[in-house]
């Protein structure tokens, strides 16, 4: 049942029309800070791309495709009409309306903060108005999967919640309580400055919030990668899932250990305690638990359509796999980069290995290699998947396909291999202009070099993608059929209570989080002269 | 309906599951809080409270004006504020002329040098009255200058600073500057240096930092080299010993030729 093909095409759209536009000002970012180009001469242009480009793909793009493909899988996986479906379109007009608000004071040059905000940085109150009113939308989303989910099940007491609802609802409540840090921030903190009500600001405290969400939200973007991992995959190369009960546990884990970890992106900041940085460490470790599930149960699952295929052996049904198929293609080179993208990972997260490529090269290579490269890959795969349904018209550019993923492997490889590298050799990151005459960059020229034909190349592989998608939209009509989910070689007839709710696992989240969080809020909140004179973007001395 | 409770003891995934999150939090916070720290220092923190406060981030504020470090040196006791010295009297600006007379042997009849010295000429009168003061606290040492303001009263400084302020800048045919230098226009922010318009600019200056051009080339260079070996550290926040301590000679010296050729 798809009632609301407007709706989630609407999403859709949105979401990748801004990507492409966020991804041309990436490139060009890349372009005039590598030898290539001659300094342009004014950071400000500079730093207004990057707020820009940070902006759009972090809170805009995501967002839009977890809120049209959530509103998809409610449909059709719960297989009844949308609950509320005029306030989904709010939700999605809010977002519309955020981001343009947002995007037209960077443009105007009133809020360089980049995307992260920076404070004591302040900018216009209408960019951190947009913002919020992008996360108020989203949280509409939010309430209207719970309601959803609410509803069938009063509907079907005691039957297992269809599993892509299940895992679309998690990173739902995932969404909805990792955005309070960056609201709480923005309300309490920055707002109150930027619309002039206060000079100074805590700039500490601010980023702790921040934290709260600055590393569950990749999660919150992972979440509908994830969920195609678990529910398109094994469907469309003929397999099946291999295990139900693991995928649930995995978005469990996510839920409870995704969120309270955010300090590991704090561990030069003094403003937090030591004992907290190993706390969040340990939590972070521990998010490698889901991550590892999946992989195994996807895994797992390939190998089911492998040996269905008649392949035999230990490793004959890799070689019988549909690789013609470009599920398939998307979801083996999704593995490949979040393998290199989560081993580089854990080097963020220790302590001591942090300290050598902090705030250098390497931290933007490394969240390149996880979004633009393992979960935007499978963005793609969830559109090719979807498309049919949602226009209702043949999408069958197969070889288009095939050859815009695999350009997207190796633009995204290209792209970031060389920018970790840079960054391992000290390259910093967040500056506008590199003088490749100094010595210290010098023998990192030719690498950046490298970085920007990778960029070059990840822009011609998603002028394919939207080639793909405009056909589609245009080519004759079809009846696709009815869309339906990866089976689970053992469909569960009956679950455990804990397997099929929330309640206990939103506690656990909730808990962790004071444990967490909790002290060094508290303490940065009583400490007394923390705050310092707020800098306004834009304005004279 | 679902007769299992979730949040229950008999239930194991409660039980379990809150056990474990429980359970390895206190395994971290006992590692984090008290072992770890404990042997980071080899023994030699005060105490067990004092370990876990210090792990969990407690922050001792002093008194306000408690003095944390002190310096080998004496510092500046000027604090600039933007509007200070505005709008002197003619009062003040006729008794710092008087004063002024004094000065006028090295910094010129009508504040422009014609020696190596600086051209105090329509300079900033906050960055007047903080040389001035520096001097007298010996936050600043010159073997000439030390002698002439010791007698200064606070009074007699801001005046001075509001004579000088008053006088018209040199204005002649500007030399052929060129274009800036690499380091004065963009700095060096691989070195964290900035360029040197971002407070020294004449659209954008710095509260306390003096306009630079048409001052003799000789005067900036030995400022910056003073800068960067630390004789010179009346900079209260060392802001201009990072970034001399960073420039080349070549950059000092490309630097002081630009800002001395500029008008």
């Amino acid at each position: 049942m798809l009632n609301s093909r407007r709706l989630i095409l609407a999403h859709f759209w949105l979401a990748f029309g801004g990507f492409g536009a966020a991804l041309l000002l990436g490139e060009w970012q890349m372009f005039v800070r590598s030898p290539l180009h001659a300094w342009i001469g004014d950071p400000e242009l500079y730093y207004r791309s990057v707020t820009a480009h940070g902006t759009t793909m972090a809170y805009v793009f995501p967002t839009l495709i977890a809120m049209g493909y959530g509103y998809l899988v409610s449909e059709t996986a719960l297989g009844r009409p949308l609950v509320g479906r005029s306030w989904a379109w709010a939700g999605l007009v809010l977002v519309a309306v955020g981001a343009v608000m947002a995007i037209v004071t960077v443009a105007l040059g009133l809020s360089t903060v980049l995307y992260t905000f920076y404070p004591p940085l302040i900018g216009s109150p209408f960019y951190y108005i947009g913002v919020v009113l992008v996360v108020v939308g989203s949280w509409i989303w939010v309430a209207l999967m719970a309601v959803n989910l609410y509803a069938w099940k009063r509907q079907n007491p005691g039957v297992p919640v269809p599993f892509p609802m299940f895992a679309t609802v998690a990173g739902a409540y995932l969404w909805g309580w990792t955005a309070v840090g960056a609201a709480l921030e923005v309300v309490l903190l920055i707002l109150p400055v930027a619309l002039g009500l206060r000079s100074t600001i805590d700039a500490g405290l601010a980023r702790v919030f921040f934290s709260w969400t600055l590393h569950a939200i990749v999660y919150f973007w992972l979440m509908p990668a994830y969920i195609a991992f678990y529910t398109i995959v094994p469907r469309a190369i003929g397999g099946r899932l291999f295990s139900d009960q693991m995928g649930r546990i995995s978005f469990i884990l996510f839920l409870v250990v995704a969120m309270p970890i955010g300090v590991h992106h704090l561990f030069e900041d003094p403003e937090v305690g030591s004992g907290f940085k190993f706390l969040h460490s340990v939590f972070t470790a521990l998010v490698a638990v889901p991550t590892l599930l999946t992989v195994f149960t996807i895994c797992a699952s390939v190998e089911i359509a492998g040996r269905l295929r008649g392949g035999k052996g230990m490793l004959g049904w890799l070689a019988v796999l549909p690789w013609r198929n470009p599920v398939m293609l998307g979801v083996a080179f999704s593995f490949i980069m979040l393998g290199f993208g989560g081993a580089g990972g854990l080097i963020n997260m220790t302590y001591q290995l942090n300290t050598t490529i902090h705030n250098t090269q390497w931290v933007t290579g490394h969240f390149h290699l996880i979004f633009a490269g393992a979960i935007v890959i499978m963005y793609f795969i969830i559109a090719y998947d979807v498309w049919p349904h949602l226009t209702g018209r043949a999408l069958d550019s197969l070889g288009l396909m095939r050859v815009q993923l695999w350009l997207w492997l190796i633009g995204v490889t290209v792209l970031t291999f060389p920018w970790h590298y840079v960054g391992i050799l000290g390259m910093p990151r967040r500056m506008a202009f590199y003088d490749y005459s100094d010595p210290a960059i010098a023998a990192q020229a030719p690498w950046v070099t490298v970085s920007v034909i990778g960029g070059a190349i990840v822009v011609l592989s998603a002028i394919l993608f939207f080639c793909v998608l405009v056909r589609g939209q245009i080519a004759p009509r079809v009846e696709p059929g009815a869309y339906r989910f990866s089976v689970a070689a053992h469909p569960p007839r009956t679950l455990p209570a804990a397997l099929n709710g929330f309640a206990l696992w939103l506690g656990l989240m909730v808990g962790l989080t004071i444990v967490n969080y909790g002290f060094p809020i508290a303490n940065l909140l009583a400490t007394p002269r923390t705050a310092v004179p707020a800098i306004m973007v834009g304005a004279s001395r | 309906m679902n007769p299992e409770r979730i949040i229950s003891l008999r239930n194991k995934w409660f039980t379990y599951s809150v056990g474990l999150t429980a359970g390895l939090a206190i395994v971290s916070i006992v590692v984090g809080f008290v072992w770890l720290p404990s042997q980071q220092a080899g023994g030699s923190l005060p105490g067990f409270w004092y370990t876990i406060c210090s792990a969990a981030g407690l922050i001792r504020v002093p008194p306000i004006h408690e003095q944390v470090v002190q310096p080998a040196y004496v510092t500046t006791s000027v604090e600039i504020v933007p509007r200070m010295l505005r709008h002197p009297t003619a009062d003040s600006i006729g008794h710092g002329a008087t004063l002024a007379l004094r000065c006028t042997m090295c910094h010129g009849a009508r504040g422009v040098s014609l020696a190596d010295i600086p051209n105090l000429a329509g300079q900033y009168p906050t960055v007047i009255y903080k040389e001035l003061a520096d001097f007298k606290t010996g936050a600043r040492t010159s073997a000439i200058m030390q002698p002439l303001v010791a007698g200064l009263s606070d009074t007699d400084m801001r005046d001075l600073a509001a004579y000088y302020a008053s006088l018209p800048r040199l204005h002649v045919v500007a030399m052929s500057s060129g274009e800036p230098p690499l380091i004065v226009a963009d700095g060096a922010p691989i070195r964290n240096i900035p360029p040197c318009g971002a407070c020294h600019g004449e659209l954008s200056a710095a509260t306390g930092a003096p306009w630079l051009e048409g001052q003799p080339a000789v005067y900036l260079r030995t400022q910056l080299e003073a800068f960067a070996s630390g004789a010179r550290h009346n900079d209260i926040d060392e802001q201009m010993r990072n970034v001399a301590r960073g420039m080349t000679r070549q950059e000092i010296e490309s630097a002081s030729q630009y800002f001395a050729n500029s008008q």
